[in-house]
This record gives C-alpha cells, structure tokens and sequence, in this order.
C-alpha cells in the first residue's frame, strides 16, 4: 500500500461532519452507558474536537503515518484524552473505544459515497483501518503510560509515608519499621536514619520491626548494615519489636544478631537508650 | 609535600582531614601519626573526618590500620563525624571497622575518649 492522499476520507468527513458525530456519540454512548462515568454532555464535546483535528491533520499529510508532525493535533488531543480517562479509572477498552467506534459511521459513510465500485470502497476502507488502529493503538500505549506513572508515584510515596524516623527524647531515636524491607527500600531508611542523627545528634537509635512481616537473611543482613552505617559515624542501634516467630526464625537461619542489642518491646529498648543516655525515669507520687 | 597536620592537646592528638584524601597522603599520616603517638607518648588520638566526602577501599582500611597500630602502641582511636553518605559506603564495602571507636562529634568524640583512658587505667591498676 502507497502512501496515497486519502483525499476520499477528507472528503467524506467534511461533507458528513454532522452525521459521523451523531452516530460517533451514539455508538460510543450505548457501549460507555453501562459505566454511568461519563455524561453525554461531555461525550459530544470532545467528539467535536477531535473530528476536524483528524479531518486537518489527514488534508496536510495525507498518509497514516501518524508520527509525523502533521499528526500532533489529534495526538495531543488522543493522550489527553487517555491520561485524563487512566486516571478516572477506565479500563483499556473503554478508553480505546473513543477512536474505534468511529469506523462504523466512516465507512457507512464511505460505502455511501463510492458505491458499488468495490476495488476502490475496499481499498478506502483498509486505509482508514489502517489509520484508526494506529490512533486507538496510541491511544492504549499512552493509557499504560499514564496507569504506569500513577502506579509509579504511589510507589514513591508509599516509600516516603513508611520510613518516619521520630525522636523520643534527647539523644534518642526511632525508628518504626513497616512493610517489608527491601533493598531500595532499606537505603531509603538507612538514608533518613543516618541523615536524622547528623541533625538530631542524637547517639542512640531504636530500630522497631514490629511491623515487618517476616525476616529472612536478606532482611537481617539489611538490617546489619543500617546498623554497622550508625555505628561508623557513632550512634548505637538497638533492635526491638521482635516477635517469637521471628526470633524462631532468625536462630533457624543462623543469622547472627549477637553483636547488635535486640530487645523484645519499644518499651524495654526505650529504657536501656534512657539508662545509656544517663536519664531516668521515676514514677511520682499523685497527690 | 601535602601533609595533614597533627596537633597535641595534653594527652591526646588531634588530627582534622580537611582535604580529600589520597592514597600517598593516607600513607604519610599513619607514618606522622604513629611516629607522633611514640614521641609525644600520646594516650588517645582523635580523628576528624567530618569534612571528607568521598572514601574508597583503601582509605577505609588505613583508618582501620590506623587505629589498630595507635592500639599497639597503647592509644585509644577514635573517629568521628563521619558523613551518612561516606558510613553508607564502608559498609556497602564491606569495612564496618569493627575496631574502631566512633563518635558523632568532636565534643562526644573526647568524652568517650577520657572514660575510655579511665576504664583503661582502671585495668592496669586491676592488671598489677
């Protein structure tokens, strides 16, 4: 197939504009009504848009090819559409709807046109087959693309949210370990525990696993580290939270803990930081 | 020829890394140090690395070295101020140094270094 003006289909939008958009909304209405997100309203508005952006950009490049320059109207508006409808929670077909329902009403129209000479309705017609794959095959990479970044952005923040490090008191630290540990995730966390005691000074810090669900020696040896990095630059790590299952585990594996302070409870590692620290605590007497 | 400066204070020597460090540079101050440590019958030797910035292998280990000669010749060694990002990067290498005395900074670095040289003395005495 050459690369030929589709002059036919230029032709066929113009003078049809009206009753492609009528049976364009429609076809898509009935296929998008049982979602219920989206209003006819709003359907009809970007239909209109879109057509004469197609219809300029098939009369300057005359070919499929929808990469070229000629093509930046509707691509613009394709991934603004799929962006827009990857975020509001539409499925893929959903999204890749808005181009393919539009070859009905085109050929209907075409084969309208042309009328029995089949060599040329059929070659017409694969063009625009051709042409409309392309856009909505843009329109479902753009859709992964934008799914991909929310999916990505989550993941960051999911990061942030759950490596707080929290001061307790003078000198001392926490840090309440949730989820599981991996390796990103356990340089994030030596990160903002080594930052944290550069700014707090503070020369003891508790690392609390209450929350990670398991611990296997990739784990403890990611925990090893966080702490051997405190060590280097002077502040003493305390392990707590540990659960029975887990310190069943860590013997089974044979990981070594000895040389790391492990208590069972926050609270008990908080009282050894405030005894090293030289504080204390007493209870006063209410009067 | 580029050296690091050592200072004395009472008992103890000072040493501040204010430059990057250098293979050659990390050789001439074991040499200065360990030969100030005997001249000056030093009890403690504090090393302040807070403004260097990169590290590699071999310098890690010449702290490493560093301290563990001091201890021969009866110093107590201790580091401090060590930057996350370089602390980061001994441990990915390997080098915790497991020896040496750490602090956070020059202030705790010489406290620990005075309870260290009492507990010392306290042994000899026990050691007599």
């Amino acid at each position: 197939m050459g690369t030929r003006p589709s002059s036919r289909l230029v032709d066929v939008i113009r003078k049809h504009e009206s009753g492609i958009l009528a049976d364009w909304v429609k076809t898509q209405f009935s296929i998008l009504k049982s979602t219920e997100r989206l209003s006819e309203s709003a359907l009809r508005a970007d239909c209109e848009r879109f057509l004469p952006l197609l219809r300029a950009a098939l009369q300057a490049s005359g070919d499929e090819d929808i990469m070229t320059p000629a093509w930046d109207g509707p691509r613009d508006m394709l991934s603004e559409l799929s962006r827009l409808r990857a975020k509001a929670g539409y499925t893929p077909s959903e999204t890749a709807v808005f181009v393919m329902s539009l070859k009905q009403p085109l050929f209907e129209r075409l084969r309208g046109e042309i009328g029995r000479d089949a060599d040329t309705l059929a070659d017409e017609v694969w063009h625009t087959t051709l042409l409309l794959d392309r856009l909505a095959l843009f329109t479902t990479e753009v859709y992964q693309k934008g799914r991909d970044e929310i999916i990505l952005r989550q993941q960051e923040e999911m990061l942030e949210l759950s490596t707080p490090v929290v001061q307790l008191w003078d000198g001392i630290l926490a840090l309440p370990l949730i989820g599981t540990l991996d390796s990103a995730r356990t340089q994030v966390v030596m990160e903002n525990l080594l930052q944290r005691i550069v700014e707090t000074g503070a020369g003891i810090a508790i690392i609390d696993i209450t929350g990670v669900p398991t611990v296997d020696t990739l784990v403890a040896q990611h925990l090893l580290k966080t702490v051997a990095a405190a060590r280097l630059m002077g502040a003493d790590c305390i392990i707590s939270g540990i659960r029975p299952q887990i310190a069943q585990t860590i013997v089974h594996l044979g990981v070594e803990l000895s040389t790391v302070v492990t208590k069972a409870t926050l609270a008990d590692a908080f009282a050894i930081a405030l005894r090293k620290t030289g504080a204390s605590l007493a209870r006063g007497s209410k009067s | 020829m580029e050296r690091i400066p050592i200072l004395k204070m009472n008992e103890f020597l000072l040493v501040s890394i204010q430059v990057d460090m250098h293979d050659r540079l990390a050789m001439t101050l074991q040499d200065d140090l360990t030969e100030r440590i005997v001249r000056d019958r030093a009890r403690g030797v504090l090393i302040d690395i807070s403004s260097l910035e990169v590290v590699d292998s071999f310098i890690g280990r010449m702290i490493g070295n560093i301290a563990a000669m001091a201890r021969v010749l009866d110093a107590e060694t201790v580091v401090v101020g060590m930057r996350p990002a370089v602390a980061i990067t001994l441990v990915e290498l390997g080098l915790s140094l497991d020896g040496v005395r750490t602090s956070l900074n020059v202030d705790k670095g010489m406290e620990l270094l005075r309870t260290a040289l009492a507990n010392g003395d306290g042994h000899h005495d026990d050691d007599r």
